[in-house]
């Protein structure tokens, strides 16, 4: 077992991503993320792994392309304006069935935006910036350890089901440290007969996202996707939740924004007020069914986001007007504060 | 007279027919490679990198392992391919909407490294599969889909000269420009192209081999004049010859 260390969220992500198999990594600077390329810098040589600085946002997501179609577990890691310009390559990572990791450490939009944390991306995580039908399985996680574990997780689904595994975090999470306890690595190895690696002994393999030919028509092959995506939806979809089981109100948040929540929930409690936390880990798929149930037992519903309201939209969906929707979200890199969720969880009364 | 098979088919070649047009350089490059492959035996050692454009089915015709490639990322993913399998043969095969428009920082940049890749460069000087635009190697007063009154040097500049871009930089093992408008620079091409992947297997580094090729129905003309407007047009611009066989001295 091993022991806690204190950790800042960055870096704890890198180790756990060397921890559970990933031997190549590519990425491109940019702020609030920094840690993890030079963790990786310094880290990957001497472990067998390989690490490269791209030339770009673009080249790194299509390194991650090349290296997964090679049969590698691999990663990249970038914040919100470096997420955009990988779009392209996450479409072509879907169309062409590729597992990887990719970790999108939030900041403030649009454009250049600023550098603290944010929640503004969760429409372009959760349906995808890229063009096609697709999706990629997107993980919240709400403090360092669940950074860590949340980490190996993503590689195990990437794996399973040969998709893009988004981790969402945001500039605060990746800066904040706290004590956690890293995963042990993993040893087993993926066997994975579609890569590219010469056909020594094996016919020619193609890793690939057109489709031309009859007998492989893009129609048959995006039903095949959509197949896969029902099975993740039915499977793997994640949710805590925290003081729900006699609450008359529920707060739903997820990462940073979520710990403010949980601590509005915490005083709201000792003064007797009947509150809860319903915090999504899966943003795709989101756990829809959890929520409508929970919903069907509360009179209200307060989502709080670092955002102008974008699960908002999932909320909305998933209660399907069992209860009132409610929401307090900031934005450009402010952050929710306790004593306001208070306030309006006391006016519902 | 018993008869004697002097002539076949490489075996690193599937036996399908292409969709190119007759009379495009495409299919001869295809065939060099294949024959490298089947001269070396590195087959079974080869990944292909297909890029987006003409040669974007190239992984059905060559007899190896193959990879898609978006546009002009192919030397990226050649890169992630090459990190992963430093002991196979990554060969990126590309046009030159690709290298050295949409993917010219990905060209440099794979180049800078010294990736141990083989980067097979076609330029027709033309787009090919959208139907005849303006490339980045279209020629001066060259006419195309979106250069309908000639390409005007004064707008849009001038081609650009790839074999000498990759050479002002430091880690390039092999750089070689070739053609394939006939049979003599047919011959040519293939020692350039074995040289290139020669070296690689070898472990020497980054070799581009630049091919000149024709796109006859793209220029509208006939294949005995594209091959023609290759040697007159083209490479009194794009001259052949070795640019590089050994890394720079810094």
């Amino acid at each position: 077992m091993s022991k806690t260390v204190l950790m800042k969220g960055n870096e704890a992500l890198a180790e756990s991503a060397i921890r559970a198999g990933c031997t190549h990594y590519f990425g491109y600077p940019i702020t609030p993320q920094n840690e993890i390329p030079a963790y990786m810098a310094k880290e990957m040589p001497g472990r067998g792994g390989c690490f490269l600085q791209a030339e770009s946002e673009i080249a790194a997501i299509n390194m991650v392309f090349g290296a997964s179609g090679a049969g590698a577990r691999t990663m990249t890691s970038t914040s919100s304006p470096g997420m955009s310009l990988k779009q392209e390559g996450l479409s072509y990572l879907a169309g062409a069935e590729l597992p990887c990791v990719v970790v999108n450490m939030m900041r403030g939009g649009p454009g250049l935006g600023g550098i603290a944390g944010s929640q503004a991306d969760y429409f372009q995580a959760t349906r995808g910036g890229g063009n096609g039908d697709y999706r990629s399985i997107v993980l919240a996680p709400g403090n360092v350890q669940e950074l860590a574990d949340l980490t190996v997780d993503a590689f195990e689904l990437a794996d399973k089901y040969r998709m893009v595994v988004t981790i969402l975090g945001d500039g605060y999470l990746g800066q904040m440290s706290e004590p956690v306890v890293l995963p042990e690595p993993t040893l087993k190895s993926v066997d994975k007969p579609w890569a590219v690696s010469g056909n020594k002994g094996r016919k020619p393999n193609k890793v690939m996202s057109l489709r031309l030919s009859p007998e492989d028509y893009l129609e048959k092959h995006n039903i095949h996707l959509q197949e896969l995506y029902s099975g993740v939806e039915n499977s793997e979809t994640r949710a805590e939740q925290y003081m729900t089981e006699d609450a008359e109100y529920i707060i739903v948040s997820y990462g940073t924004s979520s710990r403010i929540s949980r601590k509005a929930v915490k005083a709201l409690r000792e003064e007797g007020v009947k509150v809860g936390l319903f915090r999504p880990v899966t943003l795709w798929p989101y756990p829809m069914k959890e929520l409508n149930e929970l919903a069907g037992k509360v009179k209200k519903v307060l989502t709080v986001e670092m955002s102008a309201g974008q699960m908002l939209e999932d909320v909305k969906v998933a209660v399907n007007g069992k209860a009132d929707v409610d929401f307090y979200g900031k934005m450009g890199g402010a952050v929710p504060e306790s004593a306001e969720i208070i306030k309006i969880i006391k006016g519902y009364r | 007279m018993e008869e004697k098979l002097i002539y076949k088919k490489p075996d690193s070649l599937n036996e399908l027919k292409t969709h190119y047009c007759p009379g495009c350089g495409h299919g001869i490059v295809h065939k060099l490679i294949a024959e490298v492959m089947d001269e070396l035996e590195i087959r079974e050692e080869s990944i292909v990198v297909a890029p987006v454009g003409c040669s974007v089915l190239i992984y059905d015709y060559l007899n190896c392992d193959g990879i898609e490639s978006a546009h002009g990322r192919a030397p990226a993913v050649a890169t992630g391919v090459k990190r992963v399998h430093p002991d196979k043969i990554v060969i990126s095969y590309q046009g030159d909407g690709d290298l050295l428009a949409i993917g010219a920082g990905e060209t440099i940049h794979a180049a800078n490294r010294g990736e141990n890749i083989t980067v097979i460069f076609v330029n027709n000087a033309i787009y090919g599969m959208t139907g005849g635009q303006m490339a980045p190697t279209t020629m001066p007063e060259q006419i195309t889909k979106t250069t309908p009154y000639g390409r005007n040097t004064d707008d849009v500049g001038f081609p650009i000269r790839a074999c000498e871009l990759v050479n002002t930089l430091v880690a390039p093992f092999y750089i070689e420009r070739t053609s394939v408008h006939d049979v003599k620079h047919i011959i040519k091409t293939k020692k350039a192209i074995k040289k290139a992947l020669l070296n690689q297997k070898e472990g020497k580094g980054y070799s581009f081999v630049e091919v000149l090729s024709t796109c006859n129905v793209g220029w509208g003309v006939s294949p005995i004049k594209a091959n023609k407007w290759v040697e007159t047009a083209m490479i009194p611009y794009y001259p052949l010859g070795v640019f590089r066989e050994e890394k720079e001295k810094v």
